[in-house]
């Protein structure tokens, strides 16, 4: 090999190509691997629509108390008077109006469209409490297992084995009315709000060894990195290790994996609600009024669609949104 | 491999264990009163107390777990309110249906058994076969299709295929009767007509899960060196494919499917919500709804011996696919 | 140099064994270094060589404490610092710091060059006069970068720039001696040499003591004032630099420089090929390790360990039962 001497090349080799006014203008500011992974997904056509999608019904479920009252009907209301003497809403399409834009519940004769609104709130607002505290404990044990290992991760890895044998439909099927015996009586009625912390508990209580082992899987593969080992070697603490050096690096898939989870809660609290343990009739939910669909699939098919499309749409964004992000994140695994 | 199936038989024996204790908790020590939602309709305080004293329920917790334990390996006397002598395995006697435990899981287990297994070869065939040729045309008209159907598929409910099938098939052009089930014994074609919309709808789903992840696992390895190594030397596609690339890319397919698999075996209660089938999950549903204690014990138990003997199945065949597990 | 100064870096019978399992069972050691001795006087530079494998990168990371030595000890600046803990290593991380090899993998990628250089500073809570950007700047320009680039990502520089943030980032703290682990071999041969007169510029300007880890003996020669060679987690043969390179007397080493076609002529020796392939680590051969590829072993060579000895008085340690004792021939 040749060592000649090249002093001076040194300072040469830092100059990058590219225009020097523009140059000028950034100052030497760099653009971060976050950065620069927003600007791939401005850049994406599924990201941008699915997205603007999500937007819409995030919206929606916030501005339920103006929709409610510019559409002048609670989802409580029953309009008996626009159903036939077999209970079936009159009309075509299962009542739709003007007044009742999906039409009349067959039987109660509620409105389907300010229900399906307040039915949208209850859901992402479940699916994303219990997202966030899924990453939560998630991120925290997993992180630890994966950094400390020994018994910890020994510990974890078994609970996680454990949570996975668990039929989890059935233990939160048997959970939701022994949990509200525990503190509501027999003929009591339980209010939604206690319906709704105890369905988060249990998703979180389910959800969250996923995330701690893609997270401990990440932190053993950063673990042995040199730049983690620079750290090390430099006398950095547990905290420092943690938050400045390992975190930061896991937040990607992190990100993915929650943006993932939020669907699947939305259609696990459908499907709690759909077998009767989740929400009762009480309080509007998509699950809920499909399963009270399933009487009338003869007599009025119009019924199941409104919410099954809906709900349908709702995971299909999350779902893509999920995916795209992925890709911005980690361009290498799409191509 | 001995040691290896020892070793794993073991910790699967643990997990039942710690899964029994686990759910024998949340069930028997959780609820301010078990007996209450056990109770028929008009119940005096004398006979809630009778229920009590037969099930055992003022004894202490552990040997409450100990003779359901018991029960189930070696058979239990339960005293003449509760039918007298419980053969193995004794799973104890709901007071709900006023049978043993025992025999509901013998009438139901069949239901959800018919609906699961035809169903899961389907949605294998369809979504592995799917997955692994969009992988090997990447790009043609066939892979935008499959990717288009996984999509779709995974962010469908089961519920809304179910009535959207139920309203086409059977209500509008009447071509399948009301699903029902049928011993396959007893009338093979009444069994598969009575249940093939409940195949339909799991197969699309699942199959849609399985043709995106069987995709991703085949691209992953098909970019991979030895496949490239194997294609540079000159073996033919058919075998490169066939034999080296398949037996890579199949294996995270096979841990998902024993997971999917096992959980459906211990009930698919939307399945059989959706077309009123009373299989496992049915029967869990109405014992949750009734309060119906040994039933609900007995299904979550048994659900969670088809996960875990599933896992074993896997980790089996792991072995023999992929012969460097073993030494894990 | 004088041999009378007290050194600064003090190894003695440093000992690593990895422990291999079978499940439960340990099923034996994978013996990565064993019972190394050498010293490295204050502003001295030791190179360190031998194939991968050897142990050399295991002996680096537990100079600065990143793996805990199986046995033997280190004494730096007459601390015994071989147990420790993080507490008491506090001072001493400030004398000693470690360039890794690869320096894609060394730098956070979440974090700009600014923030990577001033780590140590910071996770040591040490405020330098002037600010910690002012410091962390002069650190920049030291290793010929641009100090403007304090706001930029380790992404968006070449891999031999991305060596000179590593070497400013262990130089933050002024250390008195710093563990090179192979810094250079995974560069560009043209960008290798300007990384290696950085060093050594930095070496002379500084006063700063090199453990230079590397497998290429021409790197080494350019660098270092003293070598080690290592095979199997054994040193076979360390000495002065021109020791070393015009009268190599272990066989192993005249092999390894033999290689470097600017080293030796292709004289009438020629080439000397080694056969076979090192022996595992898990159970390495009797006596004298490298006997099983060593065209002058003997008998002696497997029952009969070979000392670290002098052959002549003077600094050059020979193992072997049968050293060379003519030099090398040199072209130059």
């Amino acid at each position: 090999m040749s060592l000649s001497p090249v002093e001076g090349v040194a300072l040469a080799e830092i100059e990058s190509p590219g225009d020097g006014d523009e140059r000028r203008e950034k100052e030497f500011v760099g653009r971060s691997p976050g950065q620069l992974a927003a600007a791939r997904l401005r850049r994406d056509r599924t990201a941008l629509v699915s997205g603007a999608l999500l937007v819409f019904f995030v919206l929606v479920a916030l501005a339920v108390p103006l929709i409610e009252a510019l559409y002048g009907v609670g989802p409580k209301e029953q309009f008996q008077g626009r159903l036939d003497g077999y209970g079936m809403p009159l009309g075509y399409a299962g009542g739709v109006t003007g007044e009742h834009w999906f039409g009349l519940e067959p039987g109660l004769g509620r409105d389907i469209f300010i229900r399906m609104v307040h039915g949208l709130r209850t859901s992402l607002f479940i699916a994303f409490a219990a997202a966030v505290l899924t990453a939560v404990i998630g991120v925290t044990l997993g992180t630890l297992a994966g950094y400390l290992g020994g018994w910890l991760d020994t510990v974890i890895n078994w609970i996680t084995d454990l949570t996975l044998a668990m039929p989890f439909l059935i233990i939160a099927l048997a959970l939701m009315p022994t949990v509200a015996l525990r503190f509501y009586g027999q003929r009591e009625a339980v209010p939604a709000y206690f319906q709704i912390g105890v369905l988060i508990a249990i998703f979180a209580l389910f959800g969250w060894t996923s995330t701690a082992r893609l997270v401990r899987g990440q932190i053993i593969a950063l673990r042995e990195r040199e730049f983690v080992e620079a750290a090390r070697a430099s006398g950095a603490g547990l905290g420092h290790m943690l938050f400045r050096q390992l975190l930061p690096n896991v937040w990607a898939p992190i990100l993915v994996a929650f943006s993932l989870a939020v669907p699947q809660y939305i259609t696990s609290e459908a499907a709690l609600s759909f077998i009767g343990v989740g929400l009762t009739d009480e309080t509007p939910s998509f699950g809920r009024m499909i399963y009270r669909s399933l009487d009338y699939l003869q007599t009025d098919p119009a019924y199941v669609f409104f919410p099954g499309i809906t709900i349908f749409a709702l995971v299909f964004a999350f779902n893509l949104f999920g995916d795209a992000l992925r890709d911005a994140l980690d361009p290498k695994s799409s191509r | 491999m001995t040691r290896f199936l020892i070793r794993r038989l073991l910790s699967a024996a643990l997990t039942l264990f710690a899964v029994s204790v686990l759910s024998f908790l949340m069930f028997f020590a959780l609820p301010r009163d078990p007996v209450s939602g056990m109770c028929p309709k008009n119940c005096n305080p004398e006979r809630l107390e009778r229920v009590r004293q037969e099930l055992g329920l003022r004894d202490p917790l552990i040997s409450q777990y100990a003779g359901y334990m018991k029960g189930i390996v070696t058979g239990r006397d339960l005293g003449s309110a509760q039918g007298g002598r419980c053969d193995a395995p004794c799973l104890g006697w709901s007071y709900v249906s006023n049978e043993a435990v025992s025999d509901t899981i013998a009438r139901v287990l069949p239901v959800t058994l018919s609906i699961v297994i035809p169903a899961a070869i389907l949605w294998l065939l369809l979504g592995v076969g799917l997955g692994m040729l969009s992988a090997l045309r990447r790009g043609s008209w066939l892979d935008r299709a499959a990717i288009g159907f996984s999509l779709t598929g995974a962010s469908l409910q089961l519920y809304f295929v179910g009535a959207v099938l139920l309203i086409v098939f059977v209500y509008n052009l009447r071509l399948l009767p009301v699903p029902s089930y049928t011993s396959l014994f007893d009338n093979p074609v009444k069994w598969s007509s009575g249940l093939v919309l409940a195949w339909v709808a799991l197969a699309f789903l699942f199959s849609a899960i399985y043709a995106r992840l069987s995709r991703a696992q085949m691209l992953e390895t098909l970019s991979e060196d030895f496949v490239r190594t194997a294609r540079a030397k000159g073996l033919a596609k058919r075998a490169v494919y066939g034999r080296h690339a398949l037996r890579a890319a199949i294996t995270p397919v096979v841990t998902i499917a024993g997971l999917d698999v096992g959980g459906a075996l211990g009930g698919t209660v939307i399945t059989e919500t959706t077309f009123g089938l009373n299989g496992m999950g049915r029967t869990a549903v109405d014992a949750v709804r009734a309060g119906d204690l040994p039933t609900i014990m007995a299904t979550v138990l048994i659900a969670a011996v088809f996960v875990v003997l599933a896992n074993v199945v896997v980790d089996l065949l792991y072995a023999v696919i992929d012969p460097r597990v073993r030494l894990g | 140099m004088s041999a009378e100064t007290e050194p600064l870096l003090s190894v003695r019978g440093l000992t690593k064994h990895f422990p291999v399992r079978d499940g439960l069972r340990a099923k034996g050691a994978v013996r990565a270094v064993d019972g190394l001795d050498f010293d490295v006087r204050p502003g001295e530079t030791l190179g360190l060589v031998g194939e991968s494998g050897c142990g050399k990168t295991t002996t680096g990371r537990m100079l600065v404490r990143l793996l805990e030595p199986t046995a033997g000890s280190i004494t730096f600046a007459g601390r015994d610092i071989t147990r420790a803990g993080r507490r008491d290593l506090r001072g001493l991380r400030q004398d000693l710091q470690i360039i890794f090899q690869d320096p894609y993998a060394s730098l956070n990628p979440r974090h700009t060059v600014g923030r990577i250089v001033a780590m140590p500073l910071q996770v040591n809570g040490i405020t330098p006069p002037g600010g910690v950007r002012k410091r962390v700047q002069e650190l920049l320009e030291l290793v010929g970068l641009n100090p403007e680039h304090y706001n930029r990502y380790p992404h968006e520089f070449s891999g031999g720039q991305r060596q000179r943030v590593g070497i400013a980032r262990a130089l933050a703290l002024e250390p008195r001696l710093v563990v090179a682990d192979e810094p250079v071999s995974a560069l560009d041969v043209s960008i290798q040499a300007q990384v290696i007169n950085l060093l050594r510029d930095l070496q002379r300007d500084l006063d700063l003591a090199f453990v230079f880890i590397a497998h290429d003996l021409a790197v080494i020669r350019h660098f270092c004032h003293r070598v080690a060679v290592m095979y199997l987690g054994r040193i076979v043969e360390i000495g002065d630099r021109d020791d070393i390179y015009r009268r190599p007397q272990h066989p192993y080493t005249r092999a390894l420089l033999s290689a470097v076609p600017d080293v030796a002529t292709l004289g009438p020796a020629g080439r000397i090929r080694l056969t076979g392939d090192v022996p595992t680590p898990l159970d390495p051969p009797s006596g004298c390790r490298f006997r099983t590829r060593c065209w002058k072993a003997t008998d002696r060579c497997a029952t009969e360990e070979p000392a670290l000895v002098t052959r002549d008085g003077g600094n050059q340690l020979t193992a072997c039962h049968h050293p060379e004792s003519g030099p090398m021939e040199v072209s130059k």
